[in-house]
């Protein structure tokens, strides 16, 4: 095992050391002088425009840019927002809980939903319940999110007007900041409940919008890796033995058949993230992925190089960490490359 | 494929309704995409004078004259519609073209050479595959610029590493078999080995993968245009047209509701027919 987590870690780093060179790169071809954007129409004199450019460290060569970026990233400083004027981490740190809650929260839904209608599926194979749960899948796998969150909130906002249609929650409450999860968080506010239902139900729209996707994959891999388990022979020794069926089906049955589908609900990290993008904007969700694209257009060289760099660190850690539960869980794979 | 093989595809491939009525679809929107200017009521870009936001026929206030209803300032649903078929079809197109034979190439590479120049392709795609998708995406167009075809180049930049995992997969299995070799003792060429006896045994998982790759193309072209990154605005693409309609959501919902239909059915249509194209082609499950 140790020899295994050895070798998964040394593809890491190098694929980690590439991430930083393609933040890096990218973010420097991106056409426009970040210096000149920031002043903007004001306009400023040559000295006033390279000093700035010293101070950002922008006029230096870039391979010595790269390298301070780097060695600056490694101890935990990603630099400072030529927007915002604050620590990168600091703005990541604070946007980062709202993104995590929302995934979380949408994962949760997905597991809930998918891995019961997955087994039932299995259970009454080809009946009426089985192809149009799989037809459902399907269109919920083929969504396209930023449309389904626009629907939902046509339906549940607009129309129904039973849930807020942006932010975490509303802002008359005032949530101390102690986990960074609003539905946490919210009990220790001094209006309690109603503050946990407010976090609530600005969380379940974007929740569905971005759950939708992981809940048709995990109910569609749940199905056929259920299947399979059912016509193993030991199935129909634990029925031969008397066992109840349900019995059967839940514990000998469903726990050999969580293996891929554990496998598959921790490599969504990367889906996750994607949606999050998408689901933040519609939603005015106040997490990493707006924040990203915003800093994208206002060319906040940091902010996206640093950014880019810790989210495919944590898809990065994420998959790797899956990969060692895998690993740990079915020692055959440890000898395979 | 001769008539026989194309025979027993056909079977496997009709047992599949979903697969079946995947095909139809697709066919359906090429056939839009292709006869765009002649079922178009209208031109996509012109302004009727004194229709705004008119709903759909079904609808209070709505009239045949614009089946689908019109837009804010007065361009007909329907034909824009239409056109958008002919964008999305020739996205998915070009992004699957783009990133097919990029990621065919290397991944034969990769496969058929090996050593270093595997290791270097693997890590790359590794590297690529680390990053989240829209991210690159939204990226690569901000470097190029925004257009509908630097669109595309960002979304096949995403799209490639999946091709080139396949493929190497495959020439690894492949260039084991005993008919490559047999055929490299009697002197075949690299050229000869990867193109002429490997290529053709990978392209089964390599056609799957396309199909599903339009999909995949279909919708992250747009979403780049939702974000405000693809097509630029007057342009009849599905993803620009939703961006633009968010602001009416209240006031004229049809407007949101009938681009993004059209995208889900699209990319449902491909999805389906890439799953029965994969049951058609897999050996393995014909038994």
């Amino acid at each position: 095992m140790i020899a295994y987590l050895l070798r998964r870690l040394a593809e890491v780093i190098p694929t980690l050391l590439g991430v930083t060179i393609i933040a890096f790169a990218l973010i420097r071809m991106i056409p426009g002088d970040p210096v000149l954007l920031l002043i903007g129409e004001r306009g400023a004199s040559p000295e006033v425009i390279a000093e700035m450019r010293a101070t950002y460290g922008l006029d230096k060569p870039l391979p010595v840019q790269y390298g301070v970026f780097v060695k600056n990233a490694a101890v935990g400083d990603f630099g400072e927002s030529i927007v915002s004027h604050r620590p990168v981490h600091e703005e990541f740190s604070e946007r980062f809980p709202a993104t995590l809650e929302l995934g979380a929260f949408a994962l949760c839904l997905a597991i809930l939903f998918g891995l019961p209608l997955g087994v039932l599926a299995a259970v009454k194979r080809n009946s009426i319940f089985d192809y149009s749960l799989m037809t459902t899948s399907l269109i919920g796998y083929s969504m396209p999110i930023f449309w389904w969150g626009l629907i939902l909130i046509l339906v549940f906002s607009v129309n129904l007007g039973w849930t807020p249609v942006s932010g975490r929650i509303d802002l008359a409450y005032d949530v101390p900041n102690w986990t960074g999860f609003y539905l946490i968080d919210s009990w220790k506010s001094a209006d309690g409940w109603l503050a946990f239902r407010s976090a609530l139900s600005h969380l379940v729209l974007p929740g569905i919008a971005l759950g939708t996707i992981p809940l048709a994959v995990i109910a569609r891999m749940t199905r056929s890796s259920m299947l399979e388990v059912l016509g193993e022979d030991y199935m129909r020794t634990a029925r031969a033995k008397g066992l109840a069926r349900g019995r059967v089906i839940f514990v000998h049955g469903l726990r050999n058949a969580l293996v891929p589908v554990i496998t598959v609900i921790g490599l969504m990290a990367g889906t996750i993230v994607t949606g999050a993008v998408l689901t933040e904007t519609i939603f005015s969700w106040p997490g990493i992925g707006r924040w990203l694209v915003d800093s994208v257009l206002q060319r906040d060289y940091p902010v996206i190089q640093s950014g880019i760099l810790l989210i495919s660190a944590i898809v990065i850690f994420v998959n790797f960490v899956v990969d060692l539960a895998y690993a740990w869980a079915n020692p055959r794979l440890r000898g395979a490359k | 494929m001769n008539s026989s093989a194309l025979k027993e595809f056909w079977y496997f491939f009709s047992q599949n309704r979903g697969a079946v009525v995947g095909l139809v679809l697709v066919v359906l929107f090429v056939l839009v995409a292709i006869f765009a200017p002649w079922l178009a009521p209208y031109d996509p870009a012109a302004l009727h004078d004194g229709v705004f936001s008119q709903p759909p026929f079904w609808a209070a206030g709505g009239n045949t004259t614009y089946l689908l209803g019109t837009d804010d300032v007065g361009r007909d649903v329907l034909s824009r519609l239409i056109y958008g078929a002919r964008i999305s079809m020739g996205v998915g197109f070009m992004v699957v073209v783009f990133s097919l034979s990029i990621g065919t190439l290397l991944g034969l590479l990769a496969g058929y050479a090996g050593g270093f120049i595997d290791k270097v392709i693997m890590r790359l795609t590794d590297i690529l595959m680390a990053l989240p998708s829209i991210l690159l995406a939204i990226v690569v167009v901000t470097i190029l610029g925004q257009s509908l075809t630097n669109a595309v180049i960002a979304v096949g930049v995403v799209v490639i590493p999946g091709f080139i995992r396949l493929v190497r997969a495959q020439v690894m299995i492949e260039k084991n078999r005993q008919y490559v070799v047999a055929s490299g003792s009697f002197g075949a060429g690299a050229g000869r080995q990867v193109f002429i006896n490997i290529l053709p045994n990978t392209l089964a998982p390599v056609i799957v993968q396309g199909t599903l790759g339009f999909s995949d193309g279909i919708l992250n072209v747009a979403a780049l245009g939702f974000l405000g990154l693809g097509a630029k605005p007057p342009t009849a693409e599905w993803g620009t047209m939703l961006a633009d309609a968010r602001a009416f959501i209240e006031s004229a919902p049809w407007l949101v509701t009938l681009p993004g239909l059209c995208i889900l059915i699209v990319v449902l249509a491909f999805n389906l027919l890439g799953d029965g194209l994969r049951d058609a082609l897999d050996p393995r499950l014909k038994k």
